[in-house]
């Protein structure tokens, strides 16, 4: 019994180990293709060169892509973070009314295809009237990633003593107070994971950028464009930077999260 | 929590200041609630309204809200259209992407929930982070791995002087891109389910001789099943709407059909034909869903409480 137990055991974490290196041999795959020298990528690489990643640092059009990206990455970000703070509240701090079906509601764009929640905006945009730029982007990106952030927020709020405000007001603090001294350093945990997920998922996104964008193109299109038609290993140099960046914002969160529920716990 | 929500310990000291409370603390989860609310029904809600009213306009037309046609279902029903073929395609891969993140995902979620220890925290973020990447990029490093000169087909040559099988192209490549990319959305809801499974349930089941097929099947999928069935909810929904991975895993050898929907939008420009096929998806996504939200709910009658 105890045998076959490690046995289990060990089978388990080779799965996952397993696994966890198919997850990142594309990513491998991509910084292998653009550290060669050559246009067209062949393996093993016969001669190696950091050309293709001056000339995309240099580029023009690329520089132009990524601050679009960055601006619709943060106009979401902080805008996400503030709605799905209270639909978090909502989600699961307070008993009203309509929260069982609210709670469902807020799932609903989560279970939806984005590719054709893309082409509905487009074909909303459209009928109302609306021009597409980066402006409508945001608020493609909103639909999806403010349910997620609900999500994200709510789970710190399950944990959270409503009793704590109770206590605050019934001391006399009033609504601003209690919202500034005593929900928001509870809740900051939540909040910042959820701003982490906006500007991430963001950033990362696609389906909803190509319909929604307009003339402005993010990074995601822009790779999209020239994996179909007229590759470069600019295409790969540009996926690995953009993973690097990702990868450096997510350890810069989670870095400031760990200090945050450090100070947290020692009650500062 | 319903107790502190609506009446608040000072209720016997001050009851006129507490009525007003409650009377806020009533309304407050709806007011916290109406951003959400407000972007829903103009992001969400009002969209496909408005696909609905498209696939109900003349065929090639923009005349949206004034015209009233059912060509557009005729024409997708008329036995000469093969778009059913789509339709078919994308619902078979979701499926065996389904089945088959079932098996990939279980002992990795089985690890998570009750193995990996302190190292879990560190192991989900390395499940959680590719969702961070643009889908196309990740997919596009497959085509890099197995395309003729890539990865796979350079080390078979140098090590054992073969060629590397040619899967690029093919159905199978784009399952696999499919249960790929959607393997955290299998993954956590999972480890979620079987973490809910209390382990002195399976402690005292050991004790009374049950084997381990006997507590697998009896014990924990029967209460890790809620889980279960939102990642399969989740993976298969979302799986039939995909479409990156038949484009650049697939090369186009198979049309799915939010394929067909993006070529009615762009290269046919027939609006409402595109409109009309999204919202036969969108039915079929509904019914999967209610279907399935109507099955967590028995499990959890009979499984749990």
């Amino acid at each position: 019994m105890e045998q076959s137990t490690k046995r289990t055991k060990a089978l388990i974490a080779a799965w996952t180990a397993f696994v966890v290196v198919a997850i990142y041999m594309p990513v491998a795959c991509g910084a292998l293709a653009s550290v060669g020298k050559g246009r067209y990528f062949t393996f093993p690489i016969r001669a190696w060169s950091s050309d293709w990643w001056t000339r995309t640092l240099d580029s023009i059009e690329i520089g132009q892509l990524v601050r679009t990206s960055l601006l619709i990455a943060a106009c979401v970000t902080v805008v996400a973070v503030v709605i799905g703070f209270f639909g978090a509240l909502a989600f699961a701090r307070y008993q009203w009314l309509g929260r069982r079906t609210f709670q469902k509601i807020v799932l609903l764009p989560i279970f939806f295809p984005q590719p054709v929640l893309g082409l509905a905006l487009l074909l909303w945009f459209n009928a109302i009237g609306v021009p597409l730029s980066w402006q409508t982007a945001v608020v493609a990106h909103l639909v999806w990633i403010v349910p997620v952030v609900t999500l994200v927020i709510a789970t710190q709020v399950y944990s959270f003593d409503p009793t704590l405000e109770e206590a605050a007001f019934d001391l006399g603090a009033s609504r601003w107070q209690v919202m500034r001294e005593v929900t928001l350093p509870i809740l900051w945990p939540g909040i910042w994971s959820g701003a982490l997920f906006a500007f991430l998922l963001s950033w990362g996104n696609f389906p909803l950028s190509l319909y929604t964008t307009g003339a402005d193109s993010t990074v995601p299109e822009w790779l999209y464009a020239k994996m179909v038609a007229g590759y470069t290993p600019m295409v790969p140099t540009l996926g690995t930077m953009s993973t690097i960046g990702a990868a450096l914002a997510l350890m810069f969160g989670w870095i400031a999260l760990t200090v945050a529920r450090r100070r947290q716990q020692s009650g500062g | 929590m319903s107790v502190a929500d609506t009446a608040s310990p000072a209720a016997a000291v001050a009851p006129a200041v507490v009525n007003e409370r409650q009377l806020r603390l009533l309304s407050a989860g709806a007011r916290c609630a109406l951003p959400v609310a407000i972007l829903l029904v103009l992001g969400f809600v009002a969209p496909l309204v408005t696909v609905i009213a498209y696939s109900f306009a003349e065929p090639r037309s923009f005349t949206v809200f004034r015209t009233f046609t059912l060509e557009n279902f005729a024409s997708i029903f008329d036995p000469a259209n093969t778009v059913w073929m789509s339709f078919v395609w994308s619902l078979a891969l979701a499926a065996f992407t389904v089945a088959a993140l079932a098996v990939v995902a279980y002992p990795i979620a089985y690890g998570l929930a009750r193995l990996f220890g302190r190292w879990s925290g560190l192991v989900s973020v390395l499940f959680v982070f590719p969702l961070f990447i643009s889908e196309n990029v990740r997919l596009y490093g497959w085509v890099l791995f197995f395309i003729k000169g890539g990865v796979l087909d350079g080390t078979l040559k140098t090590l054992l002087d073969g060629a590397g099988p040619e899967v690029l192209f093919t159905p199978g490549a784009i399952l696999f891109g499919m249960v790929y990319v959607y393997l955290p959305f299998m993954l956590f809801p999972m480890t979620l389910g079987l973490s809910l499974v209390p382990r002195d349930l399976v402690e005292a089941a050991r004790d009374l001789g049950a084997s381990r097929l006997q507590i697998w099947r009896e014990i924990e999928l029967p209460l890790a099943m809620p889980g279960i069935m939102v990642g399969m909810l989740l993976t298969f929904v979302l799986a039939v709407g995909a479409v990156a991975e038949a484009k650049v895993l697939g090369g186009q050898s198979i049309i799915v059909i939010t394929h067909d929907i993006e070529i009615a939008f762009t290269y046919a420009q027939n609006w409402p034909l595109g409109s009309a096929l999204a919202v036969l998806l969108m039915l079929i996504i509904a019914a999967v869903t209610l279907f399935a939200l109507s099955k967590l709910d028995l499990d959890r009658i009979l499984g749990r409480r």
